[in-house]
């Protein structure tokens, strides 16, 4: 066991020398031991907060809702939509971190590093200021624009660059991108006064999540999960090279142009919910390789339930540091997600 | 002959340097004209001068000497320090991208000067002067943070890694501070979010007074270093074979710029990319040889600053636009244009 065995697969590069295989048992433990943790999540999640509610009513409340109850209208209006968006959001940013790190083989690759959220959330800064009164779904669409026009920036200034795309290229153009951004997006938002509106998003809070924003990002989140899925065996085999994909008879420009359009409607419309939060796409698929192996059939499901999971998590955390006050949730998952990116960068052995 | 033309090359960048560093010198002292007459009450030229000597009316020296002066004079010190401290790194790490904001000493620094301001009032008497002194522990700490990070065993400080590590610590120090800052007061609160987008706060001449000394000592000690630099950027292995004791005075040089970062920091909060701007146009004019290379730095930083900080004032007036917002919009896309040009 040496080079030999991790030299096919660039993700496994510089760590340990794994055997380069999948593990289906492990992969359907966590899909089915994750979905019922994440159910228990949830239930945990409504239950807890400034008023302490029992499990016994969060159960009536979602089975056999009475609106003359507090509680129950607490749990129907505020805390579910929480909870759930927090679950959604999760998982996909989880599944674009999982499809951007198979498809570029960069291990650092995620929506919050290279621009992507910083595009949206820019996006958003202008809808704001100029369509103030913007339904909900244009917004989500706005952002999905910007959160392209971020990716677009990012991956050009990436691959001009004389030695193409190196992971830590990748980083770097994000890290500056998003500086200019949000700089751009703070300007914008002093000069309309709409800062209030703009300070939650930024930090990332799950805390204004609403029925109808749910209703509308849900179906383009489980699309775009779906799609994931079958495109996921195309995945596996452009994560081994592009020259290998093409010789197994892929046309791997076509799988790029929808994996991306995939990573591009997940990011947006998540932050068109929560705002920027950056690092689910990097720790999660980076686990879920660890426990089910390195098939992307695998990876894609498990890692939408690992995301729910840690996002929901992070959400439950960030209630409790400090109540009543919130911490954002995106200052909770970078608190975990920087040391694993440190780790990472560590481990990494190629020229970067 | 070859001697000759060599010195011939050598002082017509003399010459060369000096020329750019009177042109920015002009520059720098129309932009102050400038940045005196921008705000809420105009200064006219001759208004301004009468008021310099001592022949204006209250008002007038009130708003001169008590406000846009000090902020004037910060925003050259600040300039200045910054560039240096990054020419400093980049010339030490032997990387064009490296600069305090991005190597995340600027947030270390931050840190500290927050958790300082919520013991004690911001503006009361006592800590303006542990302000430099806090940040200076700060982004000592950070440095050392990331240095220990970035280094491994049989294979040193990779450039690249080095970058890497800064800016997760960046982001998770930013992230820290986030958690912190909902444990404060409101208006503690106010603060400490004006200081993260890096507005000049400290606009009195108790901050210059805190700030001065550590840019007047360490500024010459920097430039004094020239040469020590000129060897270093020949590599570790040519350095040491030219007698440079090379750990030692990359040690002396790094803890210059981080006191130069950290001073400037924390009067001015998180201002990036000065450092990255400005010695690479000054390369750009002038040359590498350190000698010329850093004074043109400070120079240009100071404009840069200056001048952002006018425009952070002037374009929404009455309202301010943070003076870091307005040179990240200058910077970040210099920052971009630099990493597609850069081999890896």
């Amino acid at each position: 066991m040496n080079q030999q065995a991790t030299a096919g697969n660039p993700l496994l590069q510089g760590t340990e020398p794994v055997k380069l295989r999948s593990r289906p048992w492990a992969a359907t433990l966590i899909l089915v031991g994750g979905l019922i943790a994440l159910a228990l999540g949830i239930a945990v999640s409504v239950s807890f907060g400034a008023a302490e509610i029992k499990l016994s009513v969060v159960w009536t409340a979602v089975f056999h809702f009475n609106p003359d109850i507090t509680d129950h209208q607490i749990i129907r209006e505020l805390r579910m939509p929480r909870v759930l968006g927090a679950a959604l959001v999760g998982a996909s940013f989880a599944v674009a971190g999982a499809i951007m790190q198979g498809m570029t083989r960069n291990p650092l690759a995620d929506s919050g590093l290279m621009g992507i959220n910083a595009g949206a959330g820019f996006a958003l800064a202008l809808c704001f200021a100029f369509f103030p009164n913007l339904p909900f779904m244009y917004l989500i669409l706005y952002s999905f624009l910007g959160a392209g026009a971020g990716a677009g920036i990012v991956y050009g200034v990436g691959s001009i660059a004389k030695g193409g795309l190196t992971p830590a290229r990748l980083v770097l153009s994000g890290a500056a991108l998003s500086a200019l951004l949000s700089a751009l997006s703070e300007g914008v938002a002093l000069y309309f006064q709409i800062g209030q509106d703009l300070a939650f998003w930024y930090a990332g809070g799950v805390a204004g999540t609403k029925w109808f924003q749910l209703k509308l990002m849900a179906p383009w989140v489980g699309a775009a999960i779906l799609g994931a899925v079958v495109l996921s065996r195309s995945i596996t085999m452009l994560s081994l090279g592009d020259d290998i994909a093409k010789g197994l008879g892929q046309r791997t420009n076509l799988v790029k142009l929808a994996g991306t359009l995939i990573v591009l409607v997940l990011a947006g419309s998540s932050v068109a919910v929560v705002g920027a939060v950056g690092f689910i796409g990097l720790i999660i698929p980076h686990l879920t390789r660890y426990l089910v192996g390195v098939d992307y059939r695998w990876i894609i499901p498990c890692s939408a339930v690992l995301g729910s999971l840690l996002a929901i998590l992070a959400d439950l955390t960030s209630r409790m540091i400090n109540p009543p006050q919130e911490v954002p949730l995106g200052a909770i998952i970078a608190l975990i997600g920087v040391p694993f990116f440190l780790y990472l960068a560590r481990k990494e052995r190629r020229e970067l | 002959m070859q001697r000759q033309a060599v010195l011939s090359y050598e002082s017509s960048r003399q010459k060369r340097g000096i020329t750019v560093m009177v042109i920015l010198g002009v520059m720098i002292v129309i932009a102050f004209i400038i940045s005196v007459n921008t705000g809420y009450i105009r200064l006219t030229p001759l208004e301004l001068l009468n008021t310099m000597f001592g022949r204006g009316t209250d008002k007038q020296e009130l708003i001169l000497f008590d406000f846009r002066l000090p902020r004037i004079v910060i925003s050259v010190l600040i300039g200045a320090g910054l560039a240096v401290s990054g020419a400093v790194m980049q010339g030490v790490f032997r990387n064009d991208l490296a600069d305090p904001g991005i190597l995340g000493i600027n947030a270390g620094a931050g840190l500290m000067v927050m958790l300082v301001v919520s013991f004690y009032e911001a503006t009361s008497a006592a800590p303006v002067f542990l302000l430099p002194l806090a940040a200076f522990a700060g982004a000592g700490l950070t440095a050392a943070l990331i240095y220990v990070l970035a280094y491994k065993r049989y294979q040193g400080i990779s450039p690249v890694r080095l970058l890497l590590t800064g800016v997760a610590v960046a982001a998770g120090i930013s992230a820290a501070m986030i958690v912190l800052t909902l444990r404060l007061d409101p208006d503690k609160y106010q603060f400490v979010a004006t200081w993260l987008a890096g507005s000049i706060w400290g606009t009195s001449w108790k901050f210059v007074l805190s700030l001065l000394p550590w840019i007047v000592v360490l500024l010459p000690y920097v430039i004094y270093k020239a040469r020590v630099m000129n060897v270093l950027n020949l590599g570790q292995q040519t350095a040491t074979g030219l007698g440079a004791d090379v750990g030692r005075e990359q040690f002396k040089l790094l803890a210059a710029a981080v006191g130069l970062a950290a001073a400037s920091v924390a009067v001015s909060g998180g201002i990036g990319f000065v450092g990255l701007v400005g010695p690479h146009l000054a390369r750009r004019l002038v040359g590498p040889k350190h000698q010329l290379m850093l004074p043109v730095s400070a120079l240009l930083g100071s404009l840069l600053v200056i001048v952002a900080d006018t425009i952070g004032r002037w374009i929404l007036q009455p309202s301010e636009i943070p003076t870091g917002i307005v040179v990240a919009v200058i910077g970040a896309p210099y920052f971009l244009y630099l990493l597609a040009r850069t081999k890896s």
